[in-house]
């Protein structure tokens, strides 16, 4: 493995773990489309900042188009707060809105600039390690490892030192309200980490891209804990995974790195998705299974428990009398016998049913209940 | 400074196009901005880019027909998606939509550069997916634009009853025995169908504006269905077409962006405009009462008293038989 191989990797890594740690929390507080929101709008501050540094991984840069994130938030909850716009609705037409501007600013001044709009929309990891960052002519590794780490280490400080007052005011807003924690000032402080973190990572993995990286882990995270720090770990865990997997798959492709990413971070929630224990779609769809069969099985024990000993026992108790009896498909009913017989609920002679002890004592509780 | 801007051929096919979207558009997002699903169109548009990869990679063809129907299926798959995350796991809404769109996205993403590895000089340009290419609106891509578009909203008309029900009060709809399911996906394909239709004029990214801004105009005019939609129409035109104008008006203005800039003057011309719902007219209001308040302050405040001991009073007098007619019983 080249060295520079080693440096995009750490780079892929940085970028997710500082967007997912963020991610987690506008999760958790249903805000996850405004990452999207920001993401798109910060365009026109990039392309203004971009005009006067003519660098874009300069500080200024990152601080105006970060500004333009916060303003992008800004103007969504004024629009909400005029009760004339519904809150997707005020997203929606902010952010095309302020991308536009950047679009148009970017065709208009295109010949002076160089800003490439794909870089700013999809990014390039691969190039991601050529800007170096030089201190008297020693070459000290990639810029933009030092800006994400920068912006890692923001968020980690941010979350270590509000840890409390961030988990309250997600879980719940009004007892933070009444603890005197400030959710005004919780909330614009979550969003100005997630401008800075969107600006920063955009350069790296482009502003479509940065939700997935934003949202993804997070969403994954979600499906397997319950416990706020676990899900950070374990966000934190699944991004860097994702960038990893997503590195090597797009160098054995030979395809987009961010793209690959992406495409990663679905796969890992596809395989979560249908896979984690208790909450996966599998687990769901093995648990109705089973309720399904429990419960034909409780039927068809108190039913045997009503005519036993009774004159007509005998016929009920045929497994063909089932079809009739209690309205089962022919399949579904020998399936039931079957499954009642492994349970050891029922004995069966002659095609007739018969209770065994623990069928009846299934039968009688069930009945009590 | 030109005083005529050139009315050529082309322009005036890219007007009819931008036209024709912004009133299919404005028609259908109207459904979409009252259910509160105003950012279903951002996902759909961006998890349209792998369907188009893919229904270029098996066909080899640029025919928009065929792109169309890729994008249209992937879009399709991507919502479903979304349905049944939120309904299958305890992930919101929002999360489950910013996964998806940039999650196909990404995989579109990866299938382009596959593409462009493979050097097939018949490729499908990724930034006119992204940013649209009015300008390059033919006359064939207006008449599917049309015939498409028209079919949906013929479909749209068809369903009129049943659609104003399911967004107004799903509950009700279901319990008078409307298959809400099927209509629910019937309005996100005709949604599809809408955003895939735009996708070359103005892209993938502001599509949603499309959708979102000139259904939020109209709703500041009117309180009924009917003439949200006709204004939607209306407002999706004007600015498609006044977008197309002022681009071409000078150089270097792409059509896309300069449409949704344009829907979006037309909101905030609503939002503050409109008749009683609007900012202006709302603040014109309160400044009148306050007004009203001073001079009549104590006045109002002695017959509000009045009323109020004159009602105690009545409901005594109205109370008082009523707990005898209890006692009796």
């Amino acid at each position: 493995m080249a060295i520079h191989q080693l440096e995009i990797q750490l780079i892929a890594i940085v970028v997710a773990v500082a967007c997912a740690l963020p991610g987690v929390f506008l999760v958790l507080r249903r805000m996850t489309l405004m990452s999207d929101a920001i993401s798109h709008a910060i365009l026109p501050g990039i392309v203004l900042a971009f005009f006067l540094t003519e660098s874009l991984s300069s500080p200024l840069l990152i601080l105006a188009a970060a500004g333009t994130g916060v303003l992008t938030v800004l103007v969504v909850e004024l629009l909400q707060r005029t009760k004339l716009v519904k809150a997707d609705a005020a997203i929606g037409l902010t952010f095309p809105a302020l991308f536009s501007i950047g679009v148009i600013l970017i065709s208009r001044f295109a010949g002076n600039v160089h800003l490439d709009m794909d870089a700013v929309l999809l990014g390039e990891l691969a190039y991601a390690h050529l800007n170096r960052l030089e201190v008297f002519g020693i070459n000290l590794g990639p810029v933009s490892l030092y800006v994400m780490g920068t912006i890692l280490v923001l968020n980690l400080t941010f979350i270590l030192l509000f840890y409390k007052e961030l988990k309250v005011a997600t879980f719940d807003a009004s007892l933070a309200a009444s603890l005197g924690f400030a959710p005004a000032l919780i909330h614009y402080g979550l969003m100005t980490l997630v401008s800075i973190t969107t600006v920063g990572a955009f350069d790296a993995v482009g502003s479509i891209l940065v939700v997935a990286l934003i949202a993804g882990p997070p969403a994954t995270a979600y499906l397997i804990t319950d416990s706020l720090a676990r899900m950070l770990i374990l966000s934190a865990i699944l991004g860097s995974v994702n960038a990893v997997s997503g590195y090597w798959l797009a160098h054995l492709f030979d395809v987009s790195i961010a793209g690959a990413i992406a495409t990663t971070t679905l796969l890992m929630f596809g395989i979560i998705f249908l896979g984690v224990p208790e909450r996966g779609v599998i687990a769901i769809a093995r648990r109705r299974h089973r309720q399904k069969l429990e419960f034909a099985q409780t039927m068809l024990v108190i039913h045997l428990l009503n005519h036993e000993g009774l004159p007509e026992a005998a016929q009920e108790s045929q497994v063909s009398h089932l079809q009739e009896h209690l309205r089962w498909e022919g399949q579904f009913a020998a399936q039931i016998v079957r499954y009642a017989l492994e349970n050891r609920c029922v004995s069966q002679a002659n095609g007739q049913l018969a209770l065994t002890a623990r069928g009846r004592g299934i039968a009688q509780e069930a009945l009590v209940q | 400074m030109k005083t005529l801007i050139p009315f050529n051929y082309t322009l005036i096919v890219v007007a009819i196009g931008s036209a024709l979207l912004g009133i299919i558009s404005g028609a259908l997002g109207t459904y979409a901005v009252l259910r509160r699903q105003s950012l279903l169109g951002d996902a759909i548009s961006h998890a349209a880019l792998p369907g188009i990869a893919i229904a270029f990679l098996l066909t080899g063809s640029k025919t928009p027909l065929i792109l169309v129907l890729g994008a249209a299926l992937a879009g399709w798959l991507g919502t479903l998606l979304i349905l049944s995350i939120i309904k299958l796991t305890r992930i919101k809404y929002d999360s489950a939509l910013a996964l998806v769109l940039s999650t196909f996205f990404g995989c579109g993403l990866v299938l382009h550069t596959l593409i462009q590895r493979t050097g097939n000089a018949n490729q499908a340009g990724l930034d006119t997916f992204l940013f649209g290419q009015a300008a390059s609106l033919l006359e064939r891509d207006v008449l599917t634009m049309g015939i498409l578009g028209g079919i949906a909203l013929l479909i749209m008309s068809l369903f009129w009853k049943e659609l104003k029900l399911l967004v107004f009060d799903e509950a009700f709809a279901t319990s008078i025995g409307l298959p809400v399911r099927a209509l629910d996906i019937l309005l996100t394909s005709l949604l599809t169908v809408a955003i895939v239709l735009g996708l070359q004029a103005v892209g993938a990214v502001l599509m949603s504006a499309m959708l979102v801004a000139p259904a939020v105009a109209a709703r500041q005019w009117t309180d009924r269905l009917a003439h949200m939609v006709l204004l939607a129409a209306l407002f999706g035109a004007i600015a498609g077409v006044s977008g197309t104008v002022i681009s071409s008006s000078a150089s270097r203005i792409p059509t896309g962006p300069t449409i949704v800039l344009c829907a979006t003057v037309i909101v905030g011309f609503s939002i503050a405009l409109a008749p009683n719902r609007g900012l202006v007219w709302h603040w014109v209001r309160q400044r009148k009462n306050k007004a009203r308040m001073q001079r009549h302050g104590k006045t109002t405040f002695t017959a509000q008293e009045k009323l109020a001991e004159r009602l105690a009073t009545d409901r005594k007098l109205l109370e008082s038989p009523q707990r005898e007619g209890d006692l009796e019983a």
